[in-house]
């Protein structure tokens, strides 16, 4: 992957004074790089679910974001807790989320699923008391 | 009438401006920078929001519109009365003495520009009942709105309603209206804007999802005050009669509008950088149960306008208190189905992004250009002090990368510099004679 975009976003679990600034950030630089809207659109819809995903589900990671000729990446990692059961996971309406999450509009069950919706490929791997990580990849054009 | 597609309302007289940064750092499209002492706006990016006109201690910050005279210049002259008009005079019985003091101003002939935000209300209603379009629409009526959709949220742009301002829909009845009743050429009547604010004025010469507007100037209400006032409370036997609803005359104030279309599921904000914070949660795809967006530029909607006379809390007030002495008709149920055939009440022409936030049309070479700017911005200090004259540090330095300044132009960077040289002076200064 020859990417010369490169930028990082470490995100803290719970942090939801600065939860949205990581894509609202990716959101201006792909603007001032000319990304087309339509793929502006969809990027900024997965950077916001991934990156709140971070903030609700994590025990803390980081969100980076690639940009090439290949396309827009953005790769979520953190430090646990894992998710014991993928396919539950990516199912429509399905979240773990806290009450407290709850309360502040949170915890729909659509994050995944709308992140796989907006990305041209998805990759999730995930591993109880390791951590997790979801590769997302978005055409150009 | 000369149509220019960069013409502002906005400007700067440089007689008043110090050079000072207070500008800079409201501009919602970083369209102001410092320098030579003096502000410069970039037409590209500029909005005409009219925020820099409030910031500015100086006043150096203005809005250019028609002078009265210039209604002079048409054998007859129609006046368009923004609702917020009438939110300027406090403890009106009626709007009837705001009609018949525009007529007293030379006025021919008046049209109350709350009709056509009925007419405008009743589309925009019939439109969110079409299947297939994005949600939430986001009203059009703000230009300074649409305007900071196309540079800051093109890709918002699908989701801008296609319906007219409510300005354009009345001058077009005015028009026609006054020529059936006189025989006289269309041509032949001017029709004017009474506005609140320099956006305004910006659409009209520069007409956004029409090719042409229909009204032929706007004068600010800042303006005539002074000359209305004093016809304010002259008792007329006869006086205009007003033909303003209650839906129509609460355009002026914030959520107006929203409760007019869709009072169910609809959202209004207020202030441009509020608007600002909203549209990105609309492009988060955060928004999307709700059916309407409402954004005024303005905070408490176009009674808030820079041309406004009054402070925009008490003429909000006074907006809510005339309005419950109008007939409380919903366009919905009142404004007749005809109308929406009967004149062209939608866009004729896209609304295109502004791609000046762009570093290069060629994405390669914007990359690069974003590399070397992300390279410069480490280097400098993070204060966003603005004593380079760009808002802040990441501005400028993506001013560097567009070649418009260079980093010596930043004085912390020219502190270390100096630093450095007059370090190396004194130790050639201590140098001795070999």
């Amino acid at each position: 992957m020859s990417s010369l975009i490169h930028a990082e976003y470490p995100v803290e679990k719970g942090d939801y004074v600065r939860a949205g600034e990581a894509s609202t950030d990716i959101k201006r630089r792909l603007k001032q790089l000319g990304v087309s809207s339509s793929v502006m659109r969809r990027v900024a819809v997965a950077s916001y679910e991934v990156e709140l995903n971070l903030v609700i589900h994590s025990l803390g990671g980081k969100l980076e974001l690639d940009v090439g000729p290949e396309g827009v990446f953005l790769i979520s990692t953190d430090v646990g807790p894992g998710i014991p059961d993928i396919a539950m996971a990516m199912r429509e309406g399905y979240s773990t989320a806290s009450e407290e999450a709850r309360s502040l509009g949170f915890g729909a069950g659509m994050g995944l699923p709308n992140m796989k919706r907006n990305a041209d490929d998805f990759d999730i791997q995930s591993e109880v008391g390791k951590g997790t990580r979801i590769a997302m990849r978005f055409n150009l054009a | 009438m000369e149509q220019n597609k960069r013409y502002h309302s906005v400007r700067l007289d440089v007689s008043r401006c110090k050079g000072c940064t207070n500008c800079l750092k409201h501009c919602p499209t970083e369209a102001i920078r410092v320098r030579n002492g003096r502000a410069y706006i970039i037409d590209e990016r500029c909005i005409d929001c009219g925020e820099c006109i409030r910031i500015c201690e100086y006043h150096a910050k203005i809005a250019v519109t028609d002078d009265l005279s210039a209604i002079r210049g048409f054998p007859h002259a129609i006046a368009l009365p923004a609702p917020s008009l009438y939110g300027q005079f406090k403890n009106l019985k009626s709007i009837s003495p705001v009609l018949d003091a525009l007529k007293a101003l030379g006025f021919d002939d008046v049209f109350e520009v709350a009709r056509g935000a009925d007419i405008v209300s009743r589309a925009i209603h019939e439109k969110l009942r079409e299947p297939g379009l994005p949600k939430p629409l986001i009203s059009s009526a703000c230009p300074a709105v649409v305007r900071l959709i196309q540079v800051r949220f093109p890709d918002l742009i699908p989701h801008i309603v296609d319906v007219r301002q409510p300005m354009e829909v009345a001058a077009m009845i005015a028009r026609q209206v006054f020529c059936r009743k006189t025989g006289c050429a269309p041509e032949d009547v001017g029709v004017f804007f009474i506005t609140p604010c320099p956006a305004k004025m910006t659409a009209i010469r520069s007409p956004i999802g029409q090719k042409k507007s229909a009204v032929d100037g706007a004068i600010s209400m800042m303006e005539i005050y002074a000359q209305l006032m004093p016809h304010i409370d002259r008792v007329l036997t006869h006086p205009t009669p007003t033909s303003s609803t209650y839906y129509g005359v609460r355009w002026a104030n914030s959520s107006g509008e929203a409760s007019a279309v869709c009072p169910e599921n609809s959202l209004s904000v207020d202030g441009i950088h509020n608007v600002l914070r909203v549209l990105e949660e609309i492009e988060n795809n955060k928004l999307n149960d709700l059916v309407f967006f409402e954004g005024n530029a303005c905070a408490g909607g176009c009674v808030g306008g820079p041309l406004n006379f009054e402070n925009n809390y008490v003429a909000k007030n006074a907006i809510r208190k005339l309005s419950h002495l109008c007939p409380m008709e919903h366009p919905v149920d009142n404004v007749p189905a005809s109308m929406m055939t009967k004149y062209p009440l939608y866009f004729d022409t896209p609304i295109e992004p502004n791609s000046v936030m762009q570093l290069d049309d060629n994405l390669i070479v914007a990359m690069q250009k974003m590399e070397k700017m992300n390279a410069i911005l480490e280097g400098l200090p993070g204060y966003d002090c603005g004593s380079c004259g760009s808002p802040t540090c990441r501005t400028f330095a993506e001013d560097i990368v567009r070649g418009n300044c260079s980093e010596m132009d930043c004085i912390h960077k020219l502190k270390d510099q100096l630093k450095i040289m007059a370090e190396r002076m004194v130790e050639l200064a201590q140098t001795k004679r070999e």
